[in-house]
């Protein structure tokens, strides 16, 4: 950026090796965090809360879990939205069950059944690898989905499997604004972000980088297999369960299994690579990216078609996001295989010398 | 029992169809060593190139040749724009990239041809063969009998094409390892286009013979689907292996979809139809436990 480093000397290893080295870093990190908790909740208006801010936040606690299996842990996950239902309905079962369970402790109780539904279902990674292990997650979307829609115990024997979310209320405060569910959200992503964060930068993140890299190399050195995969899959589907259970109870308010498709699947997918893969920060700028882009579309295609006296039906305007989709994944592939979390960094390296060359 | 046979072979029949899917898999992936999750989309864009330029009063055969002509254009801007940028990637970004192509297929397809679902008639009718019906009182369809042929004909003629021919051998160097065959000459370029417009000639078939089962429609896309458990049992890298996976998951998906959901329903009451979404990958996935480099996928060892 415009500032250096230059003149902050560490004296202790835990100076040096914190999240943030940099003050300014330190400053710009308060600052975001002061703008999301105090200043948005009070200008921002009622259709961004509900219709940008709220999802953007779940699915970028969707993508961060995403990112943690196939990211750091170089297991290919094409079952994310399974993950998410298992969370909702886990989540909706234990307020409808549970007379007076806090909502916190819901949200977690939901977020380890995700975690148990995620280790059973990465039990296979021990034998099979790569594509093989893809197209085996695909087992556990649509295994997972099937049986939400046809126990009727899911769903409190709701028809076609609908549930809807109960009225949440935290210490007493109900969760019933777009304000209030908000911060809500942004206080649990909050959190969770900052733990994946140091997760990816303790131990664990390092045997789950070392297996990501080559699970045989990292089995000689002495990282054990077994639990470092599970324990990825447990910490990524209670991540994705979490962000399920939101979506569920501060999105849409009712889902239904069907709305856990394999394309919820593929968008988490594409948000983690078009944001980058292996990255905290990825995930939210893909899911930024991923959800303001039909938003854009949306907007711009109309008047351009207008422009260009072209013919444009509804129908026309989603294939064409189709195709701007699949183009944009292809050329962040060719372009920068690790996404905008890397040209973000790139940018910040040149400024960081800009206007000198060297 | 003649109710299981029927079952049977209408699911081994069914299973072919998957497998004419399979192939177009099993073939880009020996060949390049991509993952072309875009095959389905493939299929689509075949079938609707067909219907559309029939719609543009081409008579049947021209539009067939013509949908060809097009399929080569997508296999070889593939290679010119996709795949010869992403050359010495790791295989789950070109993995992804095919995500990419498929979404981009089933926007273009609809935009060039229309999206209204259309039938393609190939002149075979869907009613049981009657010599059958009668001597052993099973229901077998001709239309399936006739796609299974096809299927099985065209699986005969590419085993011997890889087995057999300079072009195949050189596919299998490609798929073995990009930079060792292109350091001992083999033009990598002309090879991928190659595959992929063989891919896109067996699309066009399946396509055309789901089609017609089906109706050209968004649904093709699914197929995609419908051939990765098949892949999994089969292996990746064989193509009896996509036949005998595909011969194997039919069957069993029919019978499962028969005999499966009454236990349940038996269990706790209710309805348990439709299992077939996920039966097979379950099915594929407890192989794999067993053997997990499918039937016939090639052993590979790793080296640190």
């Amino acid at each position: 950026m415009f500032y250096r480093e230059a003149g902050q000397f560490k004296t202790t290893y835990e100076a040096d090796s914190q999240v943030f080295p940099i003050r300014q870093d330190r400053i710009g990190f308060a600052v975001l965090m002061a703008v999301a908790f105090v200043a948005i909740p009070f200008t921002a208006s009622e259709y961004w809360f509900s219709a940008i801010l709220i999802p953007f936040l779940i699915f970028a606690l969707a993508a961060l879990g995403l990112n943690i299996l196939t990211g750091y842990a170089g297991q290919l996950s094409l079952g994310t939205a399974a993950f998410m239902a298992v969370g909702a309905y886990a989540a909706y079962n234990f307020q409808l069950r549970i007379e007076g369970l806090p909502v916190l402790l819901t949200f977690i109780l939901a977020g380890l059944s995700a975690a148990l539904v995620g280790v059973a279902f990465g039990l296979p990674s021990l034998r099979i690898k790569g594509f093989y292990l893809a197209v085996a997650t695909l087992a556990a979307q649509f295994f997972v989905v099937w049986a939400l829609t046809k126990f009727p115990w899911f769903s409190n024997n709701s028809s076609s499997g609908v549930i809807t979310a109960q009225k949440l209320a935290l210490f007493g405060i109900a969760i019933d604004t777009p304000v209030k569910k908000y911060l809500f959200v942004l206080a649990l992503v909050t959190v969770l972000a900052v733990v994946a964060k140091n997760l990816v930068r303790s131990s664990t993140g390092r045997a789950w980088m070392s297996v990501r890299d080559m699970d045989v190399a990292a089995e000689v050195i002495g990282i054990p297999l077994m639990r470092t995969k599970l324990l990825a899959f447990a910490v990524s589907s209670f991540y994705c369960g979490v962000a399920g259970a939101l979506y569920a109870f501060c999105y849409l308010g009712s889902v239904e299994p069907d709305g856990f498709s394999l394309d919820l699947s593929f968008r988490v997918l594409f948000m983690i690579i078009i944001g980058g893969v292996g990255s905290i920060l990825g995930a939210f700028l893909g899911a930024a990216f991923i959800l303001l882009l039909p938003i854009f579309l949306d907007n711009v295609l109309p008047p351009l078609a207008a422009l260009l006296h072209l013919p444009f039906t509804n129908a026309a305007v989603s294939h064409i996001q189709l195709m701007v989709f699949g183009a944009l994944i292809i050329f962040f592939l060719v372009v920068e295989p690790h996404g905008l979390a890397r040209l973000w960094q790139i940018a910040k390296e040149k400024l960081r010398l800009w206007p000198f060359p060297h | 029992m003649t109710f299981f046979f029927e079952i049977l072979i209408g699911g081994l029949l069914s299973g072919l169809m998957y497998s004419l899917v399979a192939l177009g898999f099993v073939l880009i992936y020996k060949a390049s060593g991509v993952f072309n999750f875009a095959q389905g989309a493939m299929v689509y864009f075949a079938a609707l190139a067909v219907v559309g330029l029939m719609d543009k009063g081409l008579p049947m055969w021209a539009a067939v040749i013509g949908a060809f002509g097009v399929m080569l254009v997508v296999g070889i801007s593939t290679e010119r724009f996709v795949l010869r940028k992403l050359v010495n990637q790791p295989p789950i970004t070109l993995f992804m990239a095919t995500i990419g192509l498929s979404f981009f297929l089933e926007g273009l397809g609809p935009l060039l041809f229309g999206n209204e679902v259309r039938p393609i008639n190939l002149g075979i009718v869907d009613e049981p063969i009657e010599a059958i019906l009668t001597r052993f009182n099973i229901v077998l369809s001709k239309f399936d009998l006739a796609a299974a042929a096809i299927a099985g004909i065209l699986v005969g003629a590419l085993a011997l094409f890889f087995q057999f021919t300079k072009v195949g051998r050189a596919l299998r160097a490609v798929a073995d390892d990009h930079q060792a065959a292109l350091s001992l000459g083999i033009p990598l370029q002309h090879i991928w286009a190659i595959v992929w417009g063989v891919a896109g000639f067996v699309a066009l078939v399946a396509g055309m013979l789901w089609g017609s089962r089906n109706g050209v429609q968004f649904a093709l896309t699914l197929t995609a689907l419908k051939a990765l458990p098949v892949l999994i049992l089969g292996g990746f890298t064989s193509v009896p292996g996509a036949i005998v996976g595909g011969l194997v998951i039919g069957a069993s998906e029919k019978l499962a979809e028969i005999y499966i959901p009454p236990v349940f329903q038996s269990a706790f009451g209710g309805n348990f139809g439709g299992i077939e979404g996920w039966f097979p990958y379950v099915f594929a996935l407890l192989f794999l436990l067993v053997r997990p480099e499918g039937l016939f996928g090639e052993k590979h060892i790793d080296r640190v």
